[in-house]
This record gives structure tokens, C-alpha cells and sequence, in this order.
């Protein structure tokens, strides 16, 4: 008989993408675009925590939580972007070690 | 579920939010739909806008849960978004006359405050993890844009990029907190946390939930460890935008945080005691010495702001009622001063742009005494000299923190102003016995409006608002417990 997938491999897969978004936010130096992903890890991390938790706890409240969350990472990841565009209009670089003209 | 709002009426606990809601939506059709220049008029009405709200959270005394429990208003909310929404207002006055020097004056900026505002009134009023996360992120989305605002300027649009990087991931550890505390206790709504835990205890997993979710409203408050965003985003960002960073947030995301650990996480009150006398010791701390090889007074007033959360929150660890009252008082006090110094700040032009170096400042108590004196009181009142408001704010804070024996606490405390008044005093001696060597223009009207009220108001605090405030202040302490 094949083993049922359970609460406990589900918050084991969200904790794992999540520390490999917050992992990929601080140890990575060379690109910003890879810190966005980083940030979209971190939030579908929470979502498998929340649809998970939903499920366990035969709940709708955190598959609703989960859309918000999802609504809210658009437009996130959509603010970011434009973020990302004015300063490499800037600055010519989107390099992580080129941010920073400011320090102390 | 049936939900509660049934007509117009059963809103009215939500009127405020409403409005302003509204408000700034028909002001973004307005600024998108003219064609002509409407930054100007756009401004001034949403001035007035803030200040109706202002009256209107005021006058509507209905408290009590909206949006099936995801809405609550009450005293402390009420408080607290007068105090939000005054900062937010007075913000958006010390913009106007340094607009086109900041790239401020399109119409999207006064809309982008507005609806930071919004978010703020939803954080203070949320009860519920789902409602709290959308005001959070409609704060932060707004502020992340305001930040990077000046697109031409190198230094905003990094710090827009600081600030957006490092918000969201605390959004991520507080959504990953809150994810936890959902798994654990069934709930989303605070006040049914708040049962569950006292009906069946703490375990680890919600013990990991609280704690995800303290560091993400850390990031919030800026609170040691997770305050390296704020002297970046606060020296890169224009100074007005600084100044609306300064004052109005940090008040909704610290009202946040009351609201969080007492109303949902008061049955593990020792659980987060802990965390929060830490974040408080290393906020006073760092800031007190950090604080002291500062040469751009935004960056100065950045690590200020860090230290005073620190200090507000030597009344939360308290974890009474005294202690909720003290960080109130202190919150509204913290945003006058913030306020009036940056009038002040703003109020430094040359003929060749804006001062924000403090070796520069030299000599203005000559060329400019009104101002010089005004942040000289402001300035002193952030050490906590008696018998000026910030004086007070400590007080009220550190008695709460007495009062819960938190010895060692609050002598860490009184340690760390003593040695953050280093700073602050090295400035006022700038100011006072330097020689000039800047000519300063004269301060338009609206800033010296500004200046002379915070001034006052500062200056007088014990003969004129302090009992009231006081009185305010605990009346919405009680209404959370």
C-alpha cells in the first residue's frame, strides 16, 4: 500500500523552500532578479504551509489566506519589477554588489 | 458564514476606512482623467481629506467587529489612528514647499500616501491575520513606490530597492508565522487565537509561529536585529518621504504589534516577554552608539527613530495595562517630535539645494535663530530632558517597566539615553557655537507653522496636553483588556 502524503510532508517541503528563499535573498551576490525569486519562494512556501494546514484541519480558512497571499505576491512581484527598472536606468547594473552608495 | 453587513449602517464602525478609501480613489481619477497639472489641487484635497478623516474617527464613537470579526474598532484603535492620521497630514503639508525639488509634485504621490494611510487604519483595526496581512501589504506596497518616487535620483531608487527586498521577505516570515499559528490553533481571527491558546496551551509549533511573526513585525517597526533597512531607505529617500516614513508607519506598525501580542498571544505573555525585552535592550543600545559617527542628520535621525522604538517597547515588555499606556503615549509624542524636526530639516535650503549634512548646520542659531531654537527643544526633548515631552514619554514608559520589576530593563534604558544625548548634543553644539559657514534661505510659511506648533506643543507638554494625552492614552489601554 502506498503511503498517504501527510501534514507532516507538506510543512517539511514548505519549510525546506523556505529556508532556500531566505537562503537565496541573503547569500546571493550576484543578481537582483534572483532575489525576487527568492521573495516569490518565500510567499508559495507559505501557501503549501497554509493549503496544507486547510486540509488537515478540514479548514477553508487558509485556502482563502492562500489566494490573498497569491493576489498579493502579484502585485508585489509587479511593484518590484518596476523598482528594478528605474534604478537600472540609474545605475546600469543590476548586480547585488553595486548596491551600494549608501553605507555606515 | 452569513455575513454581518447586512446595510449601510452595520458599516459604521468602518466609516472612517471607508471614506478614505473613496477619497483617494477618486483622487487617482482625477489626477489620471485632467490635463492639465492637477498635482497641486490633488495635494491640498487630499490634505483635507486626512484631516476629515481625522474628524470623522473622532466623531463616530460606534466600536465593535465588522466584516465577520475581521474588522475591529475600538478605543485603542481610535487612538491610535488619530495619531496615524495627523502624522500622515502634517507629512503631507511639510511636502508641499520642497515638492518639485523631490520629484514630488505628480498627483500619484498624495494618492500613494493616502492609500499608505488606508493601510495603516487597516493594520490598527485588524483582527483577524487575514485582514492584518492585506492593510500590512497595502502599507508596504504604497511605501515601497513613494520610496523610489525620485526616479532619476540613484540613491532613492536604491533605496526603494532596500526597502522593497527587505519588506518583503518580513513579509514572508510573518505570513510563514502566521501560516504556523493558523496550523496550530484552527484560528485566523486574533480574539479566537487568543482562546485557543488558553484552552489548549502552547506548543513548540506555535511558540516557532509567534516567533516568525515578532521578527516580521520587527522589520516593520524597525527594531534591532532587523533594523538594517532604516538608515539606508531614510538617507536615500527624499527628505519628505523620509519624514512620512519616520512618523506615520512606525506608529501603525508599533499600534500592530500591541495589538498582536496582546490580544491574540496574552495567555503566552512570558513567551514573548522574553523576545521583546531583547529587541528592546538591542534597539537602545545599538542605536546609543551607532548613532554617534553619524554625519547626514537624515541617517542620524534614522538611527534616533531606532532607539525610540526601542524605548517604546520597554513599555510593552511590561505587558500590563500601564505598559500599553506608556507605549501609546510615547508613540504620539515620538511622532510630534519626528514632525517638528523634520520641518525643521526641511526648512534648510541654500541657494544651491538642500542641507543634509550636519557639519553644515554650523552657525545656524545665527543666520536662523527661530529654526535653530526649535530643533535645539526637539532635540533636547529626544534626550529626555525634563520638563520637555519626551521627558515624559520615557517616563510613562519606564514606570510601566518599574512597575513589572524590569530593573535591569529600564537602567539599560536610562543608560542609553544618556549616551544617545551625546549625539544629540553634538548637534545643538553645531548649531549654537560652530561658525556659520551656509547661508540659509528663509523657511516658507507652512514649515514654520509646523515648527512653531510641534515646537509649542513640545515645550509645554506638561502645563497644556500631557494630562489629557494621558487620559487618552489610558482609556485606550483599557479597552484592550
Amino acid at each position: 500500500m502506498e503511503a498517504q502524503i501527510g501534514l507532516g510532508n507538506f510543512l517539511t517541503v514548505g519549510a525546506i523552500l523556505f529556508t532556500i528563499g531566505v537562503f537565496g535573498i541573503f547569500l546571493n551576490r550576484k543578481n537582483v532578479i534572483v532575489i525576487l525569486m527568492s521573495i516569490e519562494l518565500l510567499l508559495l512556501a507559505v501557501n503549501i504551509n497554509f493549503v496544507g494546514f486547510s486540509m488537515a484541519l478540514d479548514d477553508l480558512a487558509g485556502q482563502v489566506f492562500a489566494l490573498l497571499v497569491l493576489t498579493v505576491a502579484a502585485a508585489e512581484a509587479a511593484i518590484g519589477l518596476a523598482i528594478l527598472v528605474v534604478y537600472y536606468r540609474n545605475r546600469g547594473s543590476i548586480a547585488v554588489d553595486d548596491i551600494n552608495m549608501m553605507k555606515g | 458564514m452569513i455575513s454581518d453587513v447586512t446595510d449601510f449602517a452595520s458599516l459604521a464602525p468602518a466609516y472612517p476606512e471607508l471614506a478614505l478609501a473613496i477619497g483617494a480613489i477618486v483622487l487617482l481619477m482625477i489626477g489620471v482623467f485632467t490635463k492639465s497639472n492637477s498635482a497641486n489641487m490633488i495635494m491640498g484635497v487630499a490634505i483635507g481629506l486626512l484631516a476629515a478623516v481625522t474628524v470623522l474617527v473622532i466623531i463616530q464613537t460606534e466600536s465593535g467587529l465588522v466584516f465577520n470579526g475581521g474588522f475591529i474598532q475600538d478605543e485603542f484603535a481610535r487612538y491610535m489612528k488619530v495619531v496615524v492620521l495627523v502624522g500622515s497630514a502634517l507629512t503631507l503639508v511639510l511636502s508641499v514647499s520642497s515638492a518639485a525639488e523631490h520629484a514630488l509634485n505628480k498627483f500619484e504621490y498624495p494618492v500613494l500616501i493616502l492609500l499608505a494611510t488606508l493601510g495603516m487604519m487597516m493594520m490598527i483595526s485588524a483582527n483577524d491575520l487575514i485582514s492584518l496581512y492585506v492593510g500590512l501589504e497595502l502599507q508596504a506596497l504604497a511605501l515601497y513606490v513613494v520610496a523610489a518616487m525620485k526616479r532619476d535620483s540613484g540613491r532613492a531608487t536604491e533605496a526603494g530597492l532596500k526597502y522593497f527586498v527587505l519588506g518583503a521577505l518580513s513579509s514572508g516570515m510573518f505570513l510563514y508565522g502566521a501560516s504556523l499559528v493558523y496550523g496550530f490553533t484552527g484560528q485566523t481571527q486574533l480574539d479566537e487565537i487568543t482562546r485557543m491558546i488558553s484552552l489548549g496551551g502552547s506548543g513548540i509549533g506555535l511558540t516557532f509561529g509567534l516567533v516568525f511573526i515578532l521578527a516580521g513585525l520587527a522589520f516593520k517597526i524597525s527594531a534591532v536585529p532587523f533594523h538594517m533597512w532604516t538608515p539606508d531607505v531614510y538617507e536615500g529617500a527624499p527628505t519628505p518621504v523620509t519624514a512620512f516614513f519616520a512618523a506615520a508607519p512606525k506608529v501603525a506598525a508599533m499600534a500592530l504589534f500591541v495589538r498582536v501580542v496582546y490580544s491574540s498571544f496574552e495567555p503566552i505573555a512570558r513567551d514573548w516577554q522574553q523576545i521583546v525585552i531583547f529587541i528592546s535592550i538591542a534597539s537602545m543600545v545599538l542605536a546609543a552608539f551607532a548613532g554617534i559617527g553619524q554625519s547626514n542628520i537624515k541617517r542620524l535621525i534614522a538611527y534616533s527613530s531606532i532607539g525610540n522604538v526601542g524605548f517604546a517597547l520597554v513599555g510593552l515588555s511590561a505587558a500590563s495595562e500601564v505598559g500599553v499606556q506608556g507605549v501609546a503615549v510615547y508613540m504620539a509624542i515620538y511622532m510630534v517630535m519626528t514632525v517638528g524636526l523634520f520641518a525643521c530639516v526641511l526648512s534648510l535650503k541654500t541657494d544651491n539645494g538642500y542641507v543634509e549634512a550636519i557639519a553644515d548646520l554650523a552657525g545656524l542659531s545665527r543666520g536662523r535663530p527661530f529654526v535653530a531654537g526649535i530643533m535645539a527643544i526637539l532635540l533636547f526633548s529626544m534626550i529626555g530632558l525634563p520638563p520637555l515631552a519626551g521627558f515624559f514619554a520615557k517616563w510613562h514608559v519606564f514606570i510601566a517597566a518599574i512597575e513589572a520589576q524590569l530593573y535591569v530593563l529600564a537602567v539599560i534604558g536610562v543608560v542609553a539615553s544618556a549616551i544617545s544625548a551625546f549625539y544629540y548634543l553634538k548637534i545643538i553644539r553645531t548649531m549654537y557655537f560652530d561658525e556659520p559657514i551656509l547661508q540659509f534661505s528663509a523657511a516658507p510659511g507652512e514649515l514654520r507653522l509646523v515648527m512653531g506648533v510641534t515646537g509649542f506643543l513640545v515645550l509645554s507638554y506638561y502645563v497644556t496636553v500631557g494630562a489629557p494625552l494621558a487620559d487618552m492614552a489610558s482609556v485606550a489601554a483599557k479597552s484592550l483588556f
